[in-house]
């Protein structure tokens, strides 16, 4: 690969380019889903390619291909060096990439089983088994189940020296519940352990096997049923308690995307959007409450986002965003890290978070979520509970919306319990919150422990032109928040 | 491009290697070319070529898929042994029929050399000019073009063999100032066809337009929606309830409501990819010719559509040809949606409304009840008050959670032109008017 990785270096320089960085990823996928107790699906993928990424004329130019052969990566190279020059003609401002990257490694996703090595009929064993409980009640009308495993295998090289060599290794997995009220055609759901679809780690088998989907699935098809019947989730301004899937989302949305310094510097207006926290609001704008800590940590076992270096060679780290309620910190990249100087001087870090992601091969790294932390407070559960007079516990996600500034929200979960005098009472059902950031983080009053702190998957995360997925991930523990307003739907 | 030849040559290798009953081979080639740019210059500039061999084997009634984008032929041999071995170890599935036979396929008229051939200093120039006009004005211009040439074929043990070349460009743009945003787009066959300078023109004009928004409060408002946001009630009907899978699990909108009066008369809604009209594309990824398809005709609910699995388990059904890459857990997808033209002008529309919101489009729209389509999201990139039939002022952005059905029932005027529009599902294309409606239901504002 080195041999490749030189050939496609040395002719971008030779050809004018002033910086390049070639990837060379190879990618392979196994998906398992159960709908109704047949194998719906059963698809194995494998793409493989590599992208060159060059700065010519202090502009950028990317190309990509299927095909890892040295012909090609000539013709690549080329087409990226002209596409750069291309992208000259109108430029306003040089590239800056600011100090030379340079790290030499290797890194694998930490594995106890691999979940390759588990035989294929073990895999449809185990979710047939949960397909079986999610429909033991009468009433699920769609019982579904996966399972999703993936490896990717990449090389990144540098004109400034870099060699990096990374193996990431995913399993993920989940069940689901519809139940149908044929009289009146309501729909309710139920998920677990995640909703749409899955959970997913940086972990092997081992991570399926924590899951335990089918001692699960009787539950879960239990609530999907419960939910017909369940009162609907009144409206007013109420004290609200997040269980931490919704609220790996809700920091997702609220918190993660609108670090990405790339928005902030309107590279995805168009698109994504921007972000309400601009450059001036750096280490001083009150984000949330005192108790309010959030971190981007590339770093933490298991994660989605944990790695050892990012898609700019740039090693994994662990990065303050939020402290004591205070912003402190975005995600970046080379280039937006020095942006972020030319903007703000020296308080803003000199290198890069490591924040840079590219979907595959064929896409360009862009700023991406690592693992963005909700750190945990000091509460347990049922004191929380127990502390709260009035509210609304709320837990797994059903919809989400947010707009293109990330500040008025609005999320729905799949099943919410009313809280009185302390206690968890009846079930409610189509449950909805909004509000605005800041506001909503302000409110924050109390965290629970490391006790019920979970590193959640997001693998669905979409971003960019073209459209990029990213895994990203997130570490919550339920959270209590004053004043929400809950039950926006007519 | 791989031509048709060297795909044609792909997939009879594979379909003469395999030993299993029936055997599927689909190709999709993407030769794709993006310029984005951002802070009125270009920051991202990118070239794709890609090829993904999708082969399904079939033994009984057990299904098995493996991909791969390793043309070798070692390495398509190997993807096909692959497909072969998960086929094999897995329970038969007693809903598979059959993979489907072939049918004649119609021809379209769906490339352009223009396209094909635009090179990175044409799109340059492209997103170049719409910079160069914001600039001028004093704001801030970010947005993408794209070109793109798209190679799809389909070959099976039964006899289909198919193949088609499309190509398409698009471009998207918002420009922004201190406190506005306007927004235009173009999507066409040809590249030639794309006006720059009217897009950069339409998109300035909305963000100069609607410079210093007030503050209005959320309530139930008439409103006129442009092409843009109405397309969104396209893409929402179809993820929730146009496609087969959610009609026979009981979750679309139109179960059980087939031949019922769901919305107002004056709508009328199908599919069609074959329609000049559209980006057409001939065949879907059974290979089984495209059909137009009426889903909605005078507000009444006609149908859904179909791949070939999801007709198999209903009496008399055949695939109306909208399958996506096969075993997909979603199912068959309508990709060309066409909402019927009615017969007023925007301007009229805004002259009839006495107060009423001027919506340009949505933003980050979600299901909240999928059966009801109730949907929440933001507008976005100019949204203007009207009043005593004429905008009266820029307001601030609104949050709405809207049954999209309800509000179908609320039409007071239907665009007579429609705009071709590029959909966010496996590059759907959707052709749409402009729309007022009576009752639209806001629910939060944002600081913007």
């Amino acid at each position: 690969m080195k041999t490749l990785t030189d050939r496609a270096l040395n002719l971008a320089q030779v050809q004018g380019a002033t910086y390049a960085d070639m990837r060379i990823v190879q990618r392979l996928t196994r998906n398992i889903h159960v709908k109704n107790g047949v194998v719906e699906g059963l698809t194995d993928s494998e793409s493989q390619g590599f992208g060159v990424r060059v700065v010519v004329d202090g502009a950028w130019g990317f190309a990509s291909s299927a095909r890892v052969e040295p012909i090609e990566v000539d013709r690549v190279t080329a087409l990226a060096v002209q596409i750069a020059r291309a992208s000259a003609l109108f430029k306003t401002h040089d590239v800056q990439l600011g100090p030379p990257v340079a790290h030499v490694g290797t890194y694998r996703t930490p594995v106890r089983i691999d979940p390759w090595d588990v035989p294929l009929e073990q895999k449809v064993d185990l979710l047939l088994q949960a397909d079986k409980g999610l429909r033991a009640t009468p009433g699920v009308r769609v019982a579904s189940s996966s399972l999703g495993f993936w490896r990717e295998h990449k090389i990144f090289a540098n004109t400034e020296g870099a060699f990096l060599d990374q193996e990431i290794v995913e399993s993920g997995g989940g069940i689901e519940a519809t139940a149908v009220d044929r009289a009146t055609g309501e729909v309710q759901k139920r998920s677990y352990p995640n909703s749409f679809a899955r959970d997913q780690r940086h972990e092997g088998w081992e991570a399926i096997l924590a899951m335990d989907l089918p001692g699960n699935a009787l539950r879960v098809g239990e609530e999907a049923v419960a939910l017909l019947r369940a009162d609907r989730c009144p409206s007013g301004v109420t004290t609200l308690i997040l269980g931490a899937t919704q609220l790996a989302l809700q920091v997702h949305e609220s918190c993660g995307h609108p670090i990405e310094l790339d928005r902030v510097f309107g590279t995805e207006a168009s698109y994504a959007g921007t972000s309400f926290l601009t450059p001036e609001k750096y280490g001083h704008f009150r984000y949330g409450s005192t108790v309010v800590n959030l971190t981007a940590d590339s770093t933490i076992p298991g994660g989605l986002g944990t790695f050892g270096w990012d898609d700019e060679g740039v090693p994994a780290q662990r990065v303050p965003i939020v402290r004591a309620g205070t912003f402190c910190g975005y995600l970046s990249s080379r280039e937006t890290v020095q942006q972020l100087r030319e903007v703000i001087g020296d308080a803003a870090p000199e290198r890069s978070g490591g924040a840079m992601r590219a979907d595959g091969w064929n896409r360009i790294p862009i700023v991406r979520m690592t693992n963005v932390n909700l750190e945990p407070g000091e509460w347990e559960f049922d004191d929380l509970i127990a502390d709260t007079d009035e509210g609304i516990y709320m837990e797994l996600n059903k919809s989400w919306s947010i707009d293109d500034k990330r500040l008025n929200f609005q999320f729905g979960t799949e099943i919410a319990y009313e809280i009185k005098n302390g206690k968890m009472g009846r079930m409610l059902k189509n449950a909805t919150y909004t509000g605005i950031t800041p506001q909503f983080w302000a409110g924050c009053d109390a965290i629970c422990n490391d006790k019920y702190w979970q590193v959640w998957g997001t693998p669905n995360c979409g971003k960019g032109q073209p459209s990029q997925v990213a895994h990203t991930g997130h570490g919550t523990a339920p959270a209590r928040f004053r004043n929400v307003q809950v039950g926006v739907m007519r | 491009m791989l031509g048709q030849k060297r795909i044609q040559e792909i997939a009879d290798g594979i379909l003469a290697r395999s030993i299993a009953d029936q055997t599927e081979v689909v190709v999709l080639v993407t030769d794709g070319y993006l310029t984005r740019f951002a802070n009125s210059t270009i920051h991202q500039n990118v070239a794709e070529a890609n090829a993904e061999v999708r082969i399904r084997t079939v033994i009984g009634q057990r299904v098995g898929v493996a991909t791969t984008n390793n043309l070798d032929a070692e390495a398509l041999a190997g993807t096909l042994e692959n497909a072969l071995a998960i086929t094999r170890l897995q329970p038969e599935n007693p809903d598979f029929r059959s993979l489907p036979g072939p049918e004649p396929i119609p021809t379209v008229m769906a490339f352009s050399e223009a396209t094909a051939n635009c090179t990175p200093e044409q799109r340059a120039r492209g997103a170049g000019n719409i910079c160069r006009m914001a600039r001028e004005a004093g704001a801030v211009a970010s947005g993408a073009l794209n070109t793109a040439v798209l190679e799809v074929a389909v070959a099976n043990s039964l006899g289909i063999s198919t193949y088609s070349a499309i190509t398409y460009a698009d471009i998207n743009t918002v420009i922004m100032s201190d406190s506005s945003a306007g927004y235009a787009s173009s999507l066409a066959l040809d590249v030639h066809e794309l006006d720059f300078e009217a897009i950069g023109r339409e998109a300035l004009d909305k963000c100069l337009r609607s410079r210093n928004p007030r503050t209005f409060d959320p309530g139930e408002y008439t409103v006129i929606l442009e092409p843009h946001a109405a397309q969104d009630f396209l893409q929402m009907m179809a993820w929730t309830g146009f496609g087969a899978v959610a009609m026979q699990e009981g979750r679309s909108f139109m179960a059980g409501k087939i031949g019922q009066q769901i919305v107002d008369p004056r709508v009328s809604i199908w599919d069609d990819g074959l329609s000049s009209d559209t980006v057409p594309w001939p065949f879907d990824l059974e290979g089984v010719p495209k059909q137009r398809v009426e889903l909605i005709t005078n507000g009444v609910a006609r149908g859904v559509v179909y791949d070939s699995y999801r007709a198999a388990k209903e009496e008399g059904k055949k695939s109306t040809g909208h399958a996506l890459p096969t075993l997909n857990a979603f199912g068959p997808f309508p990709l060309n949606l066409f909402f019927s033209p009615g017969d007023a002008t925007v301007q009229e529309m805004i002259a009839s409304t006495k107060r009423g919101l001027y919506v340009t489009r949505f933003h980050y729209t979600r299901p909240v009840e999928p059966t009801k389509v109730v949907i929440t999201g933001m507008t976005r990139d100019g949204t203007f008050l009207i009043e005593n039939g004429e905008i009266a002022y820029p307001v601030k952005n609104l949050r709405f959670t809207q049954s999209y059905l309800e509000a179908l029932n609320h039409v007071e005027m239907i665009g007579q032109e429609t705009h071709l529009l590029m959909g966010v599902t496996y590059q759907a294309r959707d052709r749409v008017p402009a729309l007022k409606l009576g009752k639209f239901t806001f629910t939060g504002v944002t600081e913007f």
